[in-house]
């Protein structure tokens, strides 16, 4: 069991200095980003038109998280994603096609139209599945940090969880789990201020999830969630740290939802200002921004990643509206494992 | 994987025995030291497994051979103990997680059935959890309430989980290698009093099929369904009543979840009365599904009595003795409830 001192933190993260991102990987964030954006938007016009089932939670203005630190992964690494994973599920990589199926509960959908939002997975791809349960994948992504470490590989779990998770006992438990096993997790909060309706302000004490760190033993960081570069930097060295079996990290990224928890959220619990003020910050905004100032890309070829994002959730729509619901006589299949 | 190869299993020669004489707790062991050095992805998780050997002692002596990779010692941490099989299953291991008490799985209910349950319907059949959860249940050490609790119907509610309570030492090596080898999620139930309980067990590989009744004991005047410890007290039970002239036919499901129901209804077809048993809360307890199967079956037009059902009563098992051996059936109760079950007349009479 290794015992950080802020010392010994220091030095080991230098020893995890990371590459820093290509103008290619910028461009697949960005992309990525777009995507995320475009689909979100599509979801909240569905759910608005009365053409979905059930509710859905979106991540509009969390997109450079999930698109930072999915960059800081391989392809053999997995994820746990959580109720409101739309952009995990994107930034892993899948097909925006399936995913759309899924949530208009086709039989083509990822889970076959049997999960719908909140269960989608692609347990192939390494996408461990989004959770209807706040807190509900921070054990299980422990569990596949420790069937990593039995195997002997150095792959990762990147486990994303809430601000409202981390006052689950079940983020408690995990993490200090991981920690005295030494288990390649890292566990990265999307702090997006707010629970369902609670603010982090009135939900705990400490200033940021990252102090819990030191609950346990392990590396806490608190970053800014908008900043894609801070993302990928601090997701990157806790990947680092994981892969050479120094154990896992809590990381904190600070971001906002401009939409409410879910589709009945009124919204009562925040003002117009305190959105508008977040969507002045809004994170593909600044990486747009920096890629043109930085010569990286023109407002034309920006331009175009947007159209190219709407045009594949526009076809993803029409994919899946044209897809076949699932049978009634085939209600019982898929419970167990034969 | 870069796990170490597994040894071979024990070599079965002409003069290995058939069966061998151990108890039921070295049955859970030696089924687990078999799997263990069959396939390199099983290995166990829980509190005090390695060195203490496990709070009924269960386990053992198995670190000392597997070593503490393979025999972990986790905190009190029972979510955690169960999302973390499960999220080990889901990725390609195979765990066996130890709960100390089966009342402690209510710490571990989200995992479990809200996870590990659902994760392979949810995820439209593409995922499995290979994964078995083990625990000590029922009442008789003085263990008072919240440790002395059988909730496997809450288990058996769930789709997803496969349950199993096993009654003698030959069935739990036959169901904890089936349930081991299972895709699925699997709760395995071990009745506290029938740690020290011996029995013969099978040599070399066996395995016993989960969803498979059995008849313990065949008998034409009345059948006992009976579950876990209440299988030894049935067949006590039925010694006396043979003694009187009653012969009972005794079948023990042994798995609840998928439950076999067909010996059970074949029984009550031949013998017309039918005593449920089981340390479980009446109402509520798996007994009541046993029951509405039976009633919903063409068994019913063989029924010469009410089903009746012997359970534990209405009240969490208290701390005295006296106390704690009242609130559940024992060999008595069984034996009573028989005779009257048997001597009772059609319709009419009592």
């Amino acid at each position: 069991m290794i015992n950080q001192t802020a010392t010994s933190i220091a030095s080991t993260a230098s020893a995890d200095a990371h590459t820093p991102l290509t103008p290619d990987q910028l461009h697949q964030i960005l992309h990525t980003m777009y995507r995320i954006r475009a689909f979100e938007e599509m979801v909240d016009q569905l759910f608005m038109r009365g053409l979905v089932h059930g509710t859905t939670h979106l991540s509009i203005g969390q997109e450079a998280v999930p698109a930072g630190a999915i960059a800081a992964l391989r392809p053999d690494d997995y994820i746990t994603s959580t109720h409101r994973g739309h952009g995990h599920c994107i930034a892993k990589g899948a097909d925006l096609n399936l995913m759309t199926a899924e949530l208009l509960g086709r039989e083509t959908g990822y889970c076959r139209g049997r999960g719908g939002s909140m269960h989608i997975a692609d347990v192939e791809s390494g996408n461990l599945g989004a959770n209807g349960i706040v807190g509900g994948g921070i054990p299980i992504a422990t569990g596949v940090g420790l069937s990593i470490h039995m195997c002997g590989t150095d792959q990762v779990c990147l486990c994303f969880f809430g601000d409202g998770a981390a006052n689950e006992g079940t983020f408690h438990e995990s993490i200090n789990l991981a920690a005295i096993w030494d288990l390649p997790v890292i566990y990265l909060c999307e702090n997006n201020q707010y629970g369902m309706s609670m603010s982090v302000k009135r939900s705990m004490r400490v200033a940021s999830v990252a102090d819990r760190a030191a609950a346990y033993g392990i590396p806490g960081r608190s970053v800014d969630g908008n900043d894609v570069f801070a993302v990928y930097a601090a997701v990157a060295e806790a990947v680092a740290r994981a892969r050479r079996g120094a154990g896992p990290s809590l990381i904190e990224a600070r971001t906002y939802r401009y939409k409410g928890h879910s589709k009945s959220d009124q919204n009562r619990y925040r003002t117009r200002e305190e959105i508008a003020e977040w969507k002045r910050r809004d994170p593909i905004d600044r990486l747009a921004r920096w890629l043109q100032e930085h010569q990286l890309a023109t407002a034309e070829e920006i331009h175009q990643m947007e159209a190219a994002a709407r045009q594949a959730i526009a076809d993803a729509y029409a994919f899946a509206e044209a897809s076949p619901q699932p049978d009634p006589a085939a209600l019982l299949e898929g419970v167990y494992a034969q | 994987m870069s796990i170490a190869n597994a040894t071979p299993q024990d070599t079965i020669t002409a003069s290995t025995p058939a069966t061998v004489e151990m108890t039921y707790a070295e049955a859970v062991r030696e089924t687990l030291r078999a799997e263990m050095r069959r396939d390199p992805r099983v290995f166990l998780m829980g509190e005090d497994i390695g060195i203490y050997g496990g709070a009924f002692g269960v386990t053992r002596g198995l670190i000392e051979e597997f070593g503490e990779e393979r025999v972990r010692d986790t905190p009190i941490s029972e979510a955690a103990i169960a999302g973390c099989a499960i999220g080990a299953a889901l990725t390609g291991m195979r765990p066996v997680a130890e709960f100390q008490f089966s009342d402690f799985m209510a710490i571990a209910m989200d995992q479990i059935v809200n996870q590990g349950a659902k994760i392979r319907f949810m995820f439209g059949g593409k995922a499995k959890v290979p994964a078995v959860l083990r625990a000590p249940l029922g009442s008789g050490t003085g263990a008072a309430a919240q440790h002395s609790q059988s909730l496997e119907a809450w288990f058996a509610h769930v789709p997803g989980l496969k349950v199993v309570l096993p009654s003698t030492p030959a069935d739990v090596k036959g169901l904890l290698t089936a349930a081991i080898r299972d895709d699925n999620l699997v709760i395995f139930l071990e009745h506290k009093l029938l740690y020290n309980t011996s029995g013969p067990v099978p040599t070399g590989d066996y395995i016993i099929p989960l969803g498979q009744s059995e008849v313990k004991r065949p008998g034409r005047d009345l059948t006992i369904v009976a579950l876990s410890i209440m299988v030894p007290r049935a067949l006590a039970a039925a010694k006396r009543l043979a003694a009187e002239g009653i012969e009972a036919e005794v079948v023990d499901p042994r798995t609840l979840r998928p439950l076999d129901a067909e010996p059970i209804i074949a029984s009550v077809r031949k013998t017309g009365r039918v005593l449920i048993v089981h340390e479980a809360v009446e109402t509520g307890g798996f007994g009541g599904e046993i029951a509405a199967r039976i009633a919903a079956s063409d068994a019913f037009y063989y029924l010469d009595a009410p089903i009746r059902r012997l359970a534990g009563a209405e009240v969490p098992i208290p701390y005295n003795p006296i106390l704690e051996r009242a609130a559940v059936p024992q060999e008595d109760d069984i034996v009573a409830a028989a005779r009257a079950l048997v001597r009772s007349t059609n319709w009419s009479g009592a």
